[in-house]
């Protein structure tokens, strides 16, 4: 399914839940996240003065890790901070569960927003600065310690929690505002490139967590430009450019979806010769080409199900070994270079 | 966080400057008029009027005016600056509670600050008399005078706080709005006493204890031409601050965090 913004395309790929299947009576209320359950923006718009922050934005977010990927400048931290009501839409409207963002004293004890910006009120230590976070949630004292050791230890900075943040690295710093953001145990989290700064050991463990935190039932929205750390952790994804969402959903349905590009499968086999010649003789394949080993090929189709289906009969009539089948580019990255790499060569 | 931020910051350091430089002025004046006093009872009347045009064009128009610029436009402001507003905005509080719980804590530090600073020029301008300046504060008009100009400086604290509070939320840069301030509140004197009642010192000038004989112009900064009660001129500055306050609100609302503007 894809509908036309404009002069651009917008591919949406089938979600786990459709929101068609929302209001049958049958279906029920576990298997479809309702709206008060959603991250919800209607025909959001945010101008700048003359220039564009984001351009008709239509999203519904349901729970899990939802990977915000695009160029720099595509307004990812624009939707972000209008999630957040940092800023406030130029037109449509904003509700995260069902709250808008202009009633901080009920969004926030739900949401919890790392930015980006790596900035600390002066003088701060890094067990203060989650404290005091927490005390604004009219926690006591008690609590707020226990919780403030708690986020702490999740994001391993408990041994310089007592050192001011002046003195952290950008990856300390980068950890230490995680902390602030899920102390307060939130249901959303929005984190905005938060894997930026950290070594690949604390990286692995944030991806962990972002994980788990998603599997817990709660909504979490990460932008990064790591493509493939995004389609690691990531349940569906949006993807933007220039302020417009150009497709949103999970990755394999968006891959679907863009029809301009042929799916490429890489098949391994016993004779990819022998494949590669039968194969190349269907209308739907677009290529066949052996791979550099030449145990294997790869080939282009427009029609997937039906490239499937010639598998299974030439597997069979023709007596040939199968190693692996898999799609070549059926991930983030792929879709991220059909989609957008053609106007944005790097990102 | 705020007090601790507004009291112990390095760069407040000008506003104790602007708090206590009289003090020492008058220490010293304390320290070389003891060696050369006559007649107590006359050198303590010169003091006395010395002390009030010390506060009222002193701290009044100057000292308190630009101390309480410095505090309440960086409540907000500074944020901005130093890119930690989100943290507040971020928090489960409604904005208007932040925005007051910020004016609260600026009308402290200013409130603090600069009544310790008339507090310390009272007492040394009447300590170097010894029993008759005892005298004359315990058991004469000099505590009475006292806790006109800390309440004078409470009240002067409050009005510019709130108009420098909601102006350093619509604009950028408010030094030049400030100026306009100081410029309004110099010669407001000169306008219809109904525009005069929009103006902080058209209510504080009226609640001094001491009034200092002056002529020509500069009677304007100390002459009401159409004086209000003294409940009036205590509730004025209040009112005047609620209304701001309220417009302050109202904006706070819609603040948009913008970082790279800044």
């Amino acid at each position: 399914m894809s509908t036309v913004l404009g002069d651009r395309e917008q591919v949406t790929g089938k979600r786990e839940q459709p929101e068609s299947i929302v209001s049958t009576a049958s279906i029920s209320s576990t298997q479809a996240a309702p709206l008060d359950n959603r991250i919800v923006l209607q025909n959001v718009s945010k101008f700048y003065g003359e220039v564009l922050g984001v351009n008709r934005v239509n999203l519904s977010i349901p729970p899990g890790v939802t990977g915000l990927v695009g160029p720099n400048g595509s307004g990812k931290t624009t939707l972000m901070n209008l999630m957040t009501g940092l800023i406030r839409p130029t037109q449509g409207c904003v509700s995260v569960l069902g709250i808008p963002p202009d009633r901080p004293e009920e969004l926030f004890r739900k949401v919890g927003y790392c930015a980006q910006f790596d900035s600390f009120p002066k003088g701060v230590t890094g067990f203060s600065f989650v404290y005091n976070t927490l005390r604004l949630h009219e926690l006591d004292d008690h609590e707020s310690v226990r919780l403030t050791l708690e986020a702490l230890g999740r994001v391993s900075m408990t041994e310089a929690a007592n050192r001011k943040v002046a003195g952290y690295s950008k990856g300390m710093r980068q950890r230490i505002r995680l902390a602030q953001a899920i102390a307060h145990h939130p249901t959303v989290l929005i984190l905005d490139e938060p894997l930026n700064g950290l070594d690949p050991m604390a990286r692995a463990e944030s991806l962990e967590l972002f994980q788990a935190l998603g599997k817990e039932g709660l909504h979490v929205i990460i932008s990064s430009h790591i493509l493939h750390e995004v389609d690691k952790m990531s349940d569906q994804v949006i993807l933007m450019s220039s302020g417009y969402v150009v497709a949103e959903g999970q990755i394999h349905a968006v891959r679907t979806e863009v029809k301009e590009h042929p799916m490429q499968i890489l098949v391994r086999c016993s004779d990819p010769n022998l494949l590669a010649s039968r194969v190349f003789a269907q209308d739907h394949v677009v290529e066949a080409k052996l791979v550099d080993d030449r145990k294997g090929v790869l080939v282009r189709t427009r029609d997937a199900d039906a490239f499937y289906l010639l598998l299974n009969q030439l597997v069979v009539k023709d007596n040939i070994s199968l190693e692996t089948v898999a799609p070549a580019d059926d991930d983030v990255n792929s879709v991220y270079q059909y989609l957008i790499g053609s106007e944005n060569k790097t990102i | 966080m705020d007090l601790r931020k507004n009291f112990f910051s390095r760069r407040g350091i000008w506003i104790y400057l602007l708090a206590f430089a009289p003090f020492v002025l008058i220490t010293l004046h304390a320290i070389i008029d003891r060696s050369e006093m006559n007649s107590p009872m006359s050198a303590m009347h010169n003091d006395t009027e010395i002390l009030a045009g010390i506060f009222q064009f002193f701290y009044l128009r100057f000292a308190i005016f630009f101390g309480c610029l410095g505090i309440f436009t960086w409540l907000f402001r500074g944020e901005v600056i130093e890119k930690s507003l989100h943290y507040y905005f971020l928090a489960p509080v409604k904005r208007e509670v932040l925005l007051l719980g910020k004016f609260v804590g600026g009308v402290v530090t200013s409130v603090t600050l600069f009544g310790l600073g008339v507090l310390a020029c009272f007492s040394v301008m009447y300590a170097h008399f010894g029993p008759a300046g005892q005298f004359y504060v315990f058991s004469g008009p000099g505590m009475g005078q006292l806790l006109a100009y800390l309440g004078i400086t409470a009240l002067a604290c409050i009005g510019y706080g709130s108009i420098f509070l909601m102006l350093s939320l619509l604009i950028r840069n408010p030094i030049i709005p400030a100026a306009i301030v100081l410029g309004w509140e110099t010669f407001s004197p000169v306008l219809p006493s109904l525009v005069q009642r929009f103006s902080v010192t058209y209510y504080l000038k009226q609640l001094c204890p001491v009034s200092i004989p002056l002529d020509g112009l500069m009677a304007l900064f100390t002459v009401v031409s159409e004086p209000v009660s003294t409940f009036a001129a205590i509730l004025g500055p209040i009112v005047l601050a609620s209304l701001v306050l309220v417009l302050a609100c109202k904006f706070v609302r819609r603040f948009e965090i913008s970082y790279a503007a800044e």
